[in-house]
């Protein structure tokens, strides 16, 4: 009986999720009085051994160049094997695109319960029960895991990571890896911008700045605050940035420390996609725009005068600091 | 090429969400029921469209619900689609319904099962994956693009900070998100056609579920906002700084 989390990889680079999922895992082989565990796919640069510092003992590793590439059919079937090796119980993932892909295969394949989109520590006190969020961040459930075998995916952005001291066993799993059916052809990544998804901080905009031309001050804004940049769908629509920007119920998801939300209205689909957002930033020039309610802080007055001043400001905090 | 479409009802963007009996079921009185809009406007339209291309080809509609499914899977036979079939069964765990539409999938020889990324009820983006494990096929989750050539597709998908675009020969399954197809709407000729499209109600498997609700919880309630004067703009950045903490 173990945690297993699932480490998770972007450029031969251990994933930011990937450590709150650590960490998560950590914590829950705590409460069972049980050993976390970590399962490294594919090759990557990072000291594992120094996986040691989140508390973990061991870290299995499946180094075959084949998992730098998310198949989830090879992914799923290289991580129930290892599940079988290590006689893991419960399995942790980040409920990113890895886990998004991966996990439920891993689940069907080993009959195992899943949570997805978990935001607490299982309670443990009758059964175990895992908290979720549902209806896109507008309420919870508590889910029962009834199987022997558990797997949780944490949402990204909802733990903290948090370390000490501690070295980590590293060894290999011998695993054979089956060929990948998925034949990668191209990979664009937007360089120089921060993931929306793994952002602390995001800046964005929506109608209310009227035209691409205007999106100067926002990016400004993101630019001295290091937040990455997203948009209400009407502006996704409308083609004045691009789709993968749309945050809301049908677009991206987010939980940052810090969302800042100009000429947003606040629509309720709108809402489901950043109200695990810890701290809500509005400036619209509309005092009764919905978004007010859901928000921590507000300024009611024209975009155009208040962003360039907000920079500013910040910027001599920064300056200072 | 014959393509199914997982369809599920999922409750109107802007349904008030509360819940009944301790908290344990959610309050359908009154809500408004839609298709699922990753199922509808990404996994179906895109379906319609590879039909337009190439119209050798089948389109199977699946849902897994009571009686009270009809009207929405009949909307989304409107839009396109030859025929559906509906599994009479309330709806379960991902895996339990993954397994129903399994059992009918591995039976129907399809090239392509396409499901939208999400319900935007339980948000578990579960469907996808778990089939293609039940039908061995490989698996695209959040696709942004789709086209098929051949027994070939070349499918986007969203990745950390990008897109990835891969080649894999069908069979496949595909989770759809935006991007991959634009919205559409039902004309008249299709509600018409629609109503005598055939609806196969089929009877479900035996499967045990994995999962189950215990209750669901409400957020609290936000404290009111604290609102800063549009001449001190300067207090909105020191709040940020020394209260919130955040920068």
């Amino acid at each position: 009986m173990s945690v297993l989390i699932i480490i998770d990889q972007t450029e031969n680079q251990i994933k930011k999720s990937s450590y709150e999922a650590l960490t998560y895992g950590v914590s829950v082989a705590h409460q069972l009085g049980t050993n976390a565990d970590a399962l490294v796919l594919g090759t990557v640069k990072d000291n594992l051994s120094e996986l040691g510092k989140y508390g973990i003992k061991k870290v299995y590793t499946i180094s075959n160049t084949i998992l730098n590439i998310v198949d989830a059919q090879v992914y799923a079937a290289a991580i129930a094997t290892a599940t079988t090796e290590t006689g893991a119980n419960i399995l942790i993932f980040s409920h990113n695109q890895t886990g998004k892909a991966v996990a439920a295969r891993v689940s069907a394949r080993l009959q195992a319960g899943i949570v997805t989109g978990a935001c607490s520590l299982p309670d443990t006190t009758n059964g175990f029960v895992v908290k979720k969020t549902v209806f896109s961040g507008k309420a919870f459930a508590n889910v029962s895991i009834n199987t022997p075998i558990k797997i949780i995916a944490i949402n990204p952005n909802s733990f903290h990571t948090s370390f000490k001291e501690g070295i980590a066993d590293v060894s290999e799993l011998n695993i054979t890896v089956a060929s990948p059916k998925i034949k990668v052809i191209e990979v664009n990544k937007i360089s120089g911008e921060v993931p929306l998804t793994e952002a602390d901080i995001v800046v964005s905009g929506g109608r209310g700045l009227k035209g691409p031309e205007n999106w100067g001050i926002l990016l400004d804004l993101a630019k001295e605050l290091g937040a990455a940049t997203a948009c209400s769908r009407p502006v996704g629509d409308a083609h004045w940035r691009p789709h993968h920007e749309h945050v809301g119920q049908t677009g991206v998801q987010i939980a940052p420390n810090l969302y800042i939300a100009i000429g947003i209205s606040g629509a309720i689909q709108h809402l489901a996609g950043v109200n695990r957002s810890k701290v809500i930033v509005v400036i619209n020039k509309d005092p009764e725009a919905p978004f007010f309610k859901a928000a921590d802080y507000g300024i009611v007055g024209d975009a155009f005068e208040i962003v360039p001043q907000l920079t500013e400001a910040i910027r001599k905090i920064n300056t200072n600091a | 090429m014959k393509i199914l479409v997982c369809i599920s009802k999922a409750p109107d963007t802007t349904a008030k969400i509360s819940f009944k009996d301790s908290n344990t079921k959610f309050e359908e009185a009154g809500v408004q029921w839609i298709i699922n809009p990753y199922d509808e406007w990404y996994a179906l339209v895109k379906a319609i469209e590879l039909k337009e291309q190439d119209t050798n080809t089948t389109i199977h509609l699946i849902t897994v619900g009571e009686s009270d499914c009809e009207p929405i899977i009949r909307k989304a036979l409107a839009l396109g689609g030859d025929e559906a079939i509906r599994i009479n069964v309330d709806s379960n765990d991902s895996y339990y319904i993954a397994a129903q539409i399994s059992e009918v999938a591995k039976n129907g020889n399809y090239d392509l099962v396409l499901t939208g990324k999400e319900t935007i009820d339980y948000n578990s983006s579960s469907i996808g994956g778990m089939l293609a494990e039940l039908l061995d096929m490989p698996y695209i989750s959040l696709a942004t693009r789709v086209e098929v050539e051949g027994n070939t597709a070349k499918v986007s998908r969203e990745i950390d900070g990008g897109e990835e675009t891969a080649e894999v020969k069908l069979p496949l399954v595909v989770s759809c998100q935006k991007g991959v197809a634009e919205q559409r709407i039902p004309n008249m000729r299709g509600i018409m056609a629609a109503r005598t499209k055939p609806l196969k109600v089929s009877e479900p498997i035996t499967v045990t579920a994995l999962t189950s609700i215990v209750n669901f919880d409400l957020p609290p309630a936000k404290a009111n906002v604290k609102l800063v004067a549009a001449d001190n703009v300067a207090e909105l950045a020191r709040l940020l700084h020394e209260e919130a903490k955040v920068f």
